[in-house]
């Protein structure tokens, strides 16, 4: 389960801020930080259209473009932001500076050597 | 090279310093500046120096890996000691001080001075000699302004938070006098705390580079709130736990010296980081006074703080936020949001360890991985966090089980938190006289009374155990006992073996069933080995059902509602069953299962006299399950067995819970990846009306 695929990661809080992005460096961050705004469109349409079913987690990837096997990658975040979201001493809404969530988005990342 | 046992203090000194020559981290020292440095700070005639560096052999290699480093810092310690430099003494010399390594660097000094002329470096060390565990916020508060938050930190680990610097800034007049002073008790402390006061001295320096000590600092030094503060931690803290001890005296300089026992702490402390390969062990004091810090949130031992709780508890402590969200995420090993008592212990710790200059690793460490201590952690019912306690009590409540039940108590509690739905086999009803139904109740309360018995059959089957291995168990010890009608292991094991339903509310335990079963196994022992009957029964309620048991039996000896447990089998003992449990089952199954029983203990020794007074069938039962009692004593010891077994049986069962949970998420997740790929193919055909 080596081959990352995601070049840009980001966590939105309700508010519409980011409470976590992160991309492969390399590229033009700009780019993808506007095009994670504009997903948001995306991701809320979905939500208004079908309701609640089967949950957030699955609701909330059906508004990423490419499922399969990148699912796993959304599991694996939501997983780790959940723990981060227990955390209490992390205040919702404050930026997510847990080391353990770095490491898996990271993990996740296009490795560029 | 020569093979070096080094003492533990020597050995956290020794690596100190060598984290702090260590500036390209490489693992090898060069002869460069500081090793020289340190070199000449230890004041040998310099063909001394160029003797040890030979006879370590860095000549040879051109550079002192560790190794070398540390033969060249014991050599340096023999030479101080005005020993003759041999090989042969590195290991031979015993009580060698550490070496001493006076303070150079004007300018570190100065430096080091104004550092700890900042209050905050102030109040870091206790006072001296006095062996007095610290309370608690001396250790990182005293960093702080002395802040008192008393409960937050153990008082061990506040010691190194005082001073090894403390005396650096006064400079080696403070710690030749410390010497001094110190020459008595803590020889090796002393020339340790001044060497390292000097050593440290000449780390600030490069404080925000790779500070000495186990190389942790140097990431930490000043990502915290006040570097100053930090500072001195860095100063004071050495990991090495070597300077505390001397600190203490030489703290007459140091303005506040709050935190009391710094001799004791620094000891503590010292002993904590005693194993330089193990930073992270936890001694047994600090153990217990992290146990005793988590019994002041939650008394009960295998319970859980909540996270709210914890937080409170260790914002105390002043570190940031950060880095106890941090120490969160390290410590919660479950993820639940809760601390266990291995949890908070390594939690504390980690604080314990961060005030005191250690860097907090990025994984949590072996020796502070919560081990499953008790069945409960195996379990990993979080959202039945109301129930840990219960299942803890009962285990302690059974805790000399009869080897007959096997890890019933143990198992049992977690069996039925977590397995609600499993079978605890129901006690098939039996038809029952009033005289029987009386004697079973006597029975009852005699075998609750009385966990030593050899296990009833019908007690102690977990859950899911009892299906299978209980079974086996309880039947062999059926058989054994058929006279005896040993007591079951009350709270837990409500696995009726037998097919009567010994009490109304089908009462779990096997003591209800015991009881029922007793008179007509007296005369007829097939009856133990009908548990294929039991087996079938799956009484989530038993446990719940327990108290009421009790209360049942105890007011109306089982007439009335024994008297109802004719063999009408299962479906009405479940409905009884649930109607008893329901009112009060609502406490978890665990819950009821460790007051029932201990209610099942009194209410059995007031009946026993009773017992005496019924018909001979009774007194049958009776001396028999009288006869049994004696063997409590005997049976202790198996019970451990017993227990033992019953754990390991538990843990296969876990391991294959487990495996079936895996699997089942597996093919979760790939029924869920079905329906992703079918919902995109869908969208792909329906026109986009949603663009």
């Amino acid at each position: 389960m080596n081959t990352n695929m995601a070049v840009c990661i980001a966590v939105i809080a309700k508010e519409n801020y980011p409470l976590y992005i992160r991309s492969v460096p390399t590229q033009n961050e700009l780019k993808f930080h506007y095009t994670v705004h504009t997903s948001l469109d995306v991701v809320e349409e979905k939500i208004s259209a079908v309701g609640k079913a089967l949950g957030d987690q699955r609701e909330l990837y059906l508004g990423l473009l490419y499922p399969t096997e990148d699912y796993k990658m959304f599991r694996k975040l939501h997983n780790s932001f959940t723990d981060v979201m227990c955390n209490p001493f992390h205040n919702p809404g404050d930026t997510i500076q847990s080391k353990a969530f770095d490491g898996i988005v990271s993990g996740m990342m296009v490795q560029t050597a | 090279m020569e093979s070096l046992t080094l003492s533990d203090v020597e050995q956290k000194y020794y690596s100190d310093l060598f984290v702090y020559c260590d500036t390209d981290n490489t693992k090898k020292v060069a002869s460069n500046g500081r090793v020289l440095d340190l070199f000449r700070a230890a004041q040998l005639p310099s063909e001394v120096v160029l003797q040890i560096t030979e006879l370590c052999g860095a000549t040879r290699l051109g550079h002192f890996g560790r190794s070398q480093f540390y033969i060249a810092l014991k050599l340096i310690a023999i030479a101080q000691s005005g020993l003759p430099l041999r090989v042969e003494s590195l290991n031979s010399v015993k009580d060698l001080p550490l070496p001493r390594f006076v303070v150079g660097k004007n300018e570190a000094e100065a430096r080091h001075a104004a550092l700890y002329q900042d209050p905050d470096s102030q109040g870091l060390y206790p006072a001296p000699g006095t062996a007095v565990i610290p309370r608690p916020p001396g250790r990182g508060h005293q960093n702080k302004k002395g802040h008192p938050s008393s409960t937050s930190l153990p008082p061990e680990p506040t010691s190194p938070v005082v001073s090894p610097h403390q005396s650096p800034p006064t400079s080696p007049h403070s710690w030749r006098k410390h010497k001094r002073q110190h020459s008595g008790g803590n020889a090796e402390r002393q020339p340790v705390v001044a060497a390292t006061g000097a050593v440290w001295t000449q780390f600030r320096e490069p404080q925000t580079g790779p500070v000495a000590g186990d190389g942790m600092w140097p990431s930490h030094s000043p990502p915290l709130p006040g570097q100053e503060s930090w500072v001195s931690f860095t100063a004071d803290t050495p990991p090495s736990s070597t300077l505390p001890a001397m600190h203490p005296s030489s703290v007459q300089e140091s303005t506040t010296i709050r935190t009391v026992a710094s001799a004791a702490t620094t000891n503590e402390i010292q002993r904590q980081s005693s194993t330089y390969d193990d930073p992270w062990k936890i001694t047994d004091e600090q153990r217990q006074y992290y146990i005793n810090q988590f019994k002041t949130i939650q008394p009960d031992l295998t319970g859980f703080i909540p996270g709210s709780a914890a937080k409170e508890f260790f914002t105390k402590s002043k570190l940031p936020i950060l880095e106890l969200s941090h120490i969160w995420e390290l410590s919660d090993f479950d993820k639940d949001g809760a601390l266990t008592l291995d949890e908070f212990c390594a939690a504390f710790h980690l604080v314990v360890a961060r005030k005191n200059g250690y860097d907090l690793p990025e994984k949590l460490p072996e020796s502070l991985m919560p081990k499953l201590i008790d069945l409960d952690d195996s379990a990993e019912v979080p959202e039945q966090t109301a129930d840990v306690g219960y299942s803890a009590s009962p285990v302690e409540v059974t805790p000399n089980k009869s080897p007959s039940m096997p890890s019933l108590n143990q198992a049992w509690p977690e069996m039925n938190q977590s397995n609600e739905d499993t079978a605890i086999v129901h006690p098939v009803p039996i038809r029952m006289t009033p005289s029987k139904i009386h004697m079973q109740e006597m029975e009852l309360k005699r075998t609750g009374s009385d966990h030593n018995h050899p296990t009833s059959p019908l007690l102690a089957k977990p859950p899911e155990l009892s299906e299978e291995a209980k079974l086996p168990a309880s039947m062999k010890f059926v058989a054994a006992n058929t006279l005896s009608r040993h007591p079951f292991i009350p709270p837990q094991t409500s696995v009726p073996l037998t097919g009567h339903r010994v009490e109304a509310e089908s009462i779990p335990g096997g003591a209800a069933v015991l009881t029922t079963t007793s008179p007509q196994q007296i005369p007829q022992q097939p009856n133990f080995a009908d548990f294929s009957q039991f087996q079938a029964f799956a009484a989530s309620e038993q446990p719940s059902s327990l108290p009421e048991v009790d209360k049942h039996i105890e007011p109306g000896q089982g007439a009335g509602p024994l008297r109802t447990v004719k063999s009408d089998g299962q479906a009405d003992e479940r409905p009884s069953a649930t109607v008893n449990s329901v009112p009060k089952g609502s406490s978890g199954p665990l819950a009821p299962p460790p007051k029932p029983v201990r209610r099942r203990l009194k209410s059995e020794d007031e009946l026993r006299p009773e017992d005496e007074q019924h018909g001979p069938q009774k007194s049958n039962v009776i001396a028999a399950v009288l006869a049994t009692q004696p063997s409590i004593p005997r049976s202790v010891g198996k019970d451990k067995k017993a227990i033992q077994a019953s754990i390991r049986r538990n843990k296969e069962t876990n391991t294959v819970l487990a495996r079936l949970n895996s699997e089942l998420q597996q093919q979760l997740k790939d029924l869920l990846e079905e329906r992703i790929s079918l919902e995109v193919q869908l969208e792909q055909l329906r026109p986009f009306s949603h663009l």
